[in-house]
């Protein structure tokens, strides 16, 4: 146990301080401290890493510990950081803390909500820290399970059915996944469940060739890859406002960091051989995500089936290959969990007020919600790639990155992909023009309020992370890309 | 004959004094002192528990006939922890007046099965084996038909004995064949000239029907539902955990000392029992509105799973076996333990009822889904661990299309669990069942369960112990 461990522990102590609040003041209390304090805790790891990186510190991972847990097995609990996690937990930390915000006054059973989403924090901040197969695994299914639950409790509309898929399917990867890890460990012949060790190894070609498949397929199910995406709209649209955006903010990244950590990193040679089916899924993702987004109605079907294509996206760069796209791709999972909590929060805030989320029911919203909607359109335009809001410097390297790979076979493809910007615009502007201008049609949402402090706290928060991630990219992406390199390394042995 | 060798064999002494001295106890004692019979008995039997938990040395007694390896002294004590948690969560029903009577007996006739389970695991001799095996059945019969006046537990018994001996006079006929093709009916002598003739072969697995019909594996697990419906709540979770675990310690024992040349037989069998059992199962629960038949097929399911720490053969697997046994017992008593809290308070036991159990009966609710959690196999519950081991002791040797199909069952598993906690949490009830407070034997088993499952996975020294003394071939 090294002070990583302490993202884990912090989660955890709010669980016992939860266990004992009685009122609804003292959860408050008990959440907002503890998700400031993960927040101060991952400003502090950044800068910690930083300087030590400054410091000339140029180990793979860095501030690593281990302890064997489980001897005959080789498992240990071994934890590391590298530049990729570090933005992670940034990332994790943001969404946590305005998560708790937006579900500030949560109704039913407060304290069991709250209960239930710290162990998801534990689940996403354990998968982030740790460097061994098996306690990565652990965190993953750790994140998985209260999903049913919050879902299943204080979502909304088809919520038992959305709950259910969400969790079969999402067990399904696992399944995938876990044959992939025990193959890995055993195939490898390492003595060590540990990334890094097991990185030193090579697997055997043909063992590869299933290995990687199932590996990529099974982290691919929660990264939303076609055709294992139907979970995220009907699991993203039924659950409640806070889990929308951990779920789709963090924990679908943990599939494109898994892809990456795992199935790209240990099996360069099936990752070479092999990207072009995935290449060809998560293209699909990309640009069908994108055309189904069109013609959704609901608000938060529209955000999912914008996650699709836009997870797609982080996936498509990651199989490309090289060092600029999957830099892009680790910066367009930041800027995509930032821009989507931020959107699934105002759709909560929204579907609070007029209690529909159906956007031929609303309009003129502008008008009795001016927050909301200012806030509304500027998730909007850095979803479409506004230069200086994230959406666009995260895109833009993975484009960048896309057109290095000369074929034409790489081409093509990213040409395809290209044309979900174009798409996307169609439905943001769709929607921020529907819902947000023109004349109020309904009586009743004439004497709506604007958000609350609490709200305003949440949505600020995303806001500045977003216009800081787009305004100054340069420090995180340089710390990204240096991080992607042994990647990289590992792909041209 | 030197017969001090026999006070080796602590365990059994150490049990059969225990219940001699119950049994005299039931009989002699005035009314006055009767009223403790229950607290008597389970501080006898508890102090049992603690006196036989530390392993000793391996020794034979009776010139092999029985054999003791350290390993023994874990299965024991878990088969008595086990034991301990049923006759704590049986010892509310005990208290009612139409069962007072039969207090004895039942301490009796439960205790007697758990001896014949000893015998059973620690024999070196098939008819010592075969003692024990029928000691084990013939009394736990007698336990399903407890309830002499409720049809169906009338009606299990019979199904229970009826079945119980047809697999045995199979057994027994193949432990004869064995016999005949090798002339000794000892462990150690078999191994060496068992080689696999199809005489052998047909001995082989006329025997194992008798061991296989205790762990209740597809296709000779006809009997369980019908049987873990109709018997009391209490017994069908000892005949679910404790008999089902000595039963798949004693297979794994005997397939690696005494069939390790017939691997490459042996080991297609149980592939594709493991895949039957796993998969016919868990299709079945599915479909099950009595929560009991639905705990039936859970547990035939998770036999299944078992096999795949037995399939390996090796010392990894049978360490993941014993582990694998401690956590089912925690979960799956677990459960049971709010199904008859329930069951004797209300007498409802379908599915429906459980709606909105939470509003009503947080803390039981909470046991619950801890327990299916747990069987279901997530983190950060024992389970997970569990189940993770037995999969990578199967993966070490290379049996990864069935670590596979046993992964896709668990997606399965998974959602019948959640059907039970989605009845308990996300449902309404018009008519909840009412909030009940549990006496305290109940709340200590309980309690116990849950410290169990949360944290046996989490903490290895418990796996580290049993990998000590683990053996394979």
């Amino acid at each position: 146990m090294n002070f990583l461990s302490i993202f884990v522990l912090v989660p955890a102590l709010m669980m016992m301080g939860l266990y004992v609040s009685k009122t609804r003041k003292q959860i408050q209390f008990v959440t907002a401290t503890g998700a400031s304090i993960l927040m101060i805790l991952s400003g502090v790891i950044t800068y910690m890493y930083l300087s030590e990186r400054a410091a000339g510190n140029m180990a793979e991972m860095l501030f690593t510990a281990d302890t064997v847990w489980y001897a005959p097995f080789n498992i240990h609990y071994s934890v590391g950081i590298d530049g990729i996690s570090v933005a992670m937990l940034l990332l994790t930390s943001i969404i946590v803390f305005t998560g708790v915000f937006a579900s500030w006054k949560i109704d039913p059973l407060p304290k069991e909500f709250f209960l239930w989403y710290c162990l998801l924090s534990i689940g996403v901040y354990g998968f982030f820290i740790s460097t061994d197969m098996f306690t990565m695994f652990m965190y993953y299914e750790i994140a998985l399970i209260p999903m049913y639950l919050l879902i299943g409790v204080w979502g909304s509309g088809r919520k038992e059915y959305g709950a259910m898929k969400l969790t079969l399917m999402l067990m399904g990867g696992s399944a995938l996944l876990l044959v992939g890890i025990l193959g890995i460990y055993y195939q490898s012949g390492a003595t060590s469940m540990n990334i890094l060790e097991i990185a030193k190894t090579t697997i055997p070609i043909q063992a590869q060739y299933y290995l990687f498949p199932l590996t990529f397929m099974g982290f691919g199910v929660l990264g939303a890859m076609f055709p294992f995406h139907t979970w995220s709209p009907d699991g993203h649209a039924s659950a409640p406002t806070a889990v929308s955006m951990l779920h789709a903010g963090v924990l679908m990244k943990l599939g494109g960091y898994g892809c990456f950590r795992v199935a790209i990193y240990l099996m360069p040679q099936a990752a070479h051989e092999m990207s072009w089916i995935f290449l060809v899924l998560t293209g699909i993702s990309v640009v069908y995500g994108a055309f189904s987004a069109i013609v959704q109605t609901d608000l938060k079907y529209i955000n999912a089936y914008s996650s699709v294509s836009h997870c797609g996206l982080v996936l498509f760069a990651i199989l490309m290959l090289n060092q600029t796209a999957m830099t892009g791709a680790i910066l367009q999972m930041l800027s995509h969990g930032l821009m989507t909590a931020l959107f699934f929060a105002l759709i909560g805030m929204i579907y609070g007020r007029t209690h529909t989320r159906l956007i031929t029911e609303m309009s003129g919203l502008m008008k009795v919600l001016p927050f909301l909607g200012v806030s509304y359109v500027i998730a909007g335009l850095a979803s479409l790639g506004l230069p200086s809001l994230s959406g666009f410097v995260a895109e833009m390297t993975i484009f960048v990155g896309s057109f290095q790979e000369t074929d034409t076979f790489h081409r093509v493809l990213t040409i395809v992909a290209c044309t979900s910007i174009v798409i996307t615009a169609v439905y943001i502007l769709r929607v921020v023009g529907k819902i947000l201008f023109g004349v109020i049609q309904d009586e009743h949402h004439k004497h709506l309020t604007d958000a609350t402090w609490f709200e305003r706290l949440s949505v600020v928060t995303l806001i500045i992370a977003i216009f800081a991630l787009g305004s100054a990219p340069f420090w995180i992406s340089n710390m990204i890309g240096e991080s992607v390199l042994p990647v990289v390394t590992q792909l041209a042995k | 004959m030197d017969y001090s060798s026999f006070l080796q064999m602590r365990e059994e002494f150490s049990l059969l004094v225990v219940m001699v001295i119950l049994l005299v106890y039931d009989i002699f004692a005035t009314e006055k002192a009767l009223k403790q019979f229950q607290t008597v008995a389970l501080s006898l039997f508890t102090l049992h528990t603690l006196l036989n938990c530390v392993p000793r040395e391996a020794f034979a007694v009776a010139g092999g006939m029985f054999q003791y390896v350290p390993m023994q002294t874990y299965i024991k004590t878990i088969l008595n922890i086990g034991t301990l948690i049923v006759l704590l969560q049986a010892h509310k029903y005990l208290d009612e007046d139409a069962n007072r009577v039969k207090r004895g007996e039942f301490y009796f006739l439960t205790l007697s099965t758990l001896l014949g389970m000893y015998f059973m695991i620690s024999s070196g001799n098939f008819l010592m084996f075969f003692i024990g095996l029928e000691t084990a059945s013939i009394p736990m019969a007698t336990l399903v038909a407890f309830d002499k006046y409720n049809k169906k537990a009338a009606e299990a018994g019979a199904k229970y004995i009826l079945s119980a001996v047809f697999a045995s006079s199979i057994s027994v006929f193949g432990i004869s064949l064995i016999y005949g093709s090798t002339g000794t009916l000892y462990f150690n002598d078999i191994a060496t000239v068992f080689t696999g003739t199809p005489l052998q072969l047909m001995a082989f697995v006329f025997f194992s029907v008798g061991l296989f019909f205790k762990i209740s594996l597809v296709p000779f697990h006809l009997w369980t539902p019908d049987v873990y419906e109709g018997s009391q709540t209490n017994i069908t979770s000892y005949l679910s955990v404790i008999s089902k675990g000595a039963a798949v310690f004693v297979l794994f024992t005997l397939l690696v000392k005494v069939f390790p040349k017939i691997i490459s037989d042996w080991q297609p069998i149980l592939y594709g029992l493991a895949v039957l059992s796993i998969t016919v199962a868990n299709v079945f629960a599915i479909r099950q509105q009595n929560l009991k038949r639905f705990l039936a097929f859970s547990s035939i399911s998770q036999a299944g799973y078992i096999l795949l720490a037995i399939i390996s053969g090796t010392a990894l697997g049978m360490a993941s076996l014993v582990y694998f046994v401690l956590v089912y017992m925690f979960s799956n008593l677990a459960a049971f333990g709010v199904l008859s809290v329930i069951e004797q308070r209300t007498s409802k036991v379908q599915m429906n009822d459980y709606n909105g159990l939470y509003q009503t009966n947080p803390k039981l609710s909470f046991v619950m889904m801890l327990a299916l959690f747990s069987l279901a196999g997530i983190p950060p519950f024992a389970g997970f661990f569990s189940k993770f081991f037995i999969f990578s002791a199967a993966a070490q040797q290379g049996f990864y299309v069935l670590v596979f199909i046993a992964l896709l069952n668990t997606i399965i598993s998974l959602y019948y669990y959640l059907l039970v906690i989605k009845a308990m949490f996300l449902n309404t009830n018009e008519q909840p069942i009412e909030t009940i407070t549990s006496d305290i034997p109940v709340k200590i088993s309980l309690v116990f369960c849950t410290i169990g499952i949360l944290f046996v996975g989490l903490v290895s020294t418990f796996y580290d112990q049993i990998a000590v003394f683990s053996f394979g071939m």
